[in-house]
């Protein structure tokens, strides 16, 4: 069974926070190889994280 | 000696905006950073020269403004049930396909970027916000958080997964689609 859209972005999320399984990631795979809206979205995510850890280095404009 | 308090006391602004980033509340922002000075002026000797001064302050606000969230967090409500499922049609495909955004790294250069992110993170409902801020701002696992926050594994993953499609849809409409 293919995984929908929905599952896919919950997968992605979780796997910024826990160690995906064998299956999982082959799934997730198979699914981002064909699927450019879940690709774009699996970006934007990991480009927030960084963002993120920018933001946490900054010093603030005093 | 009234030195070394001049310089705890200059960070004082820093640790402010680190902490109501955090935390969400002045109040509660300004009684971690003030717990945070005292601390740090009663264990001065604590304070090694190998660390920057910021980095030793910054350290100990982090334990406070944990603190401070185990205290919120034991009042504040769980989360109502999930907003983004209209993100998905009935076969779980997206309403609306995410598209690209425009040169993301050139955002990262930006100081009006960061200002749109913090803007979007205070949009979030707090307990949201608290678990995304744990994970991302101060890197906690998600163990760590579960205990700090008292929910499950699966609580957390659905708060952090709520917070990151909330902060991609604001970052799409306030910064990539301007």
């Amino acid at each position: 069974m293919m995984l929908s859209c929905k599952q896919v972005a919950r997968l992605v999320s979780q796997g910024l926070d826990r160690e995906l399984g064998f299956t999982e990631r082959v799934r997730l795979r198979v699914h981002l190889a064909i699927c450019e809206g879940c690709t774009n979205f699996s970006k934007q995510v990991a480009f927030v994280r960084e963002a993120m850890a920018r933001l946490a280095e900054q010093s603030p404009k005093a | 000696m009234d030195d070394f308090r001049s310089r705890v006391e200059r960070e004082r602004p820093y640790l402010l905006r680190y902490a109501g980033l955090q935390l969400r509340d002045a109040h509660a922002a300004e009684d971690a950073v003030q717990e945070t000075l005292l601390a740090a002026l009663a264990g001065e000797a604590g304070f090694g020269q190998r660390a920057s001064l910021r980095t030793w302050l910054t350290g100990i606000l982090k334990h406070k403004i944990i603190d401070a969230i185990r205290r919120m967090s034991r009042e504040a409500p769980a989360g109502s049930e999930d907003e983004f499922e209209a993100l998905f049609d009935e076969r779980g495909h997206w309403v609306e396909m995410p598209a690209a955004w425009a040169d993301p790294g050139a955002a990262l250069e930006q100081e009006r970027f960061f200002a749109a992110l913090e803007m979007c993170l205070a949009r979030l409902p707090q307990k949201t916000s608290q678990a995304f801020m744990m994970r991302e701002h101060l890197g906690l696992d998600t163990g760590e958080i579960c205990k700090e926050l008292a929910i499950t594994p699966t609580h957390c993953w659905v708060l952090l997964y709520r917070a990151r499609m909330a902060l991609r849809e604001c970052l799409t409409k306030e910064w990539f689609r301007k």
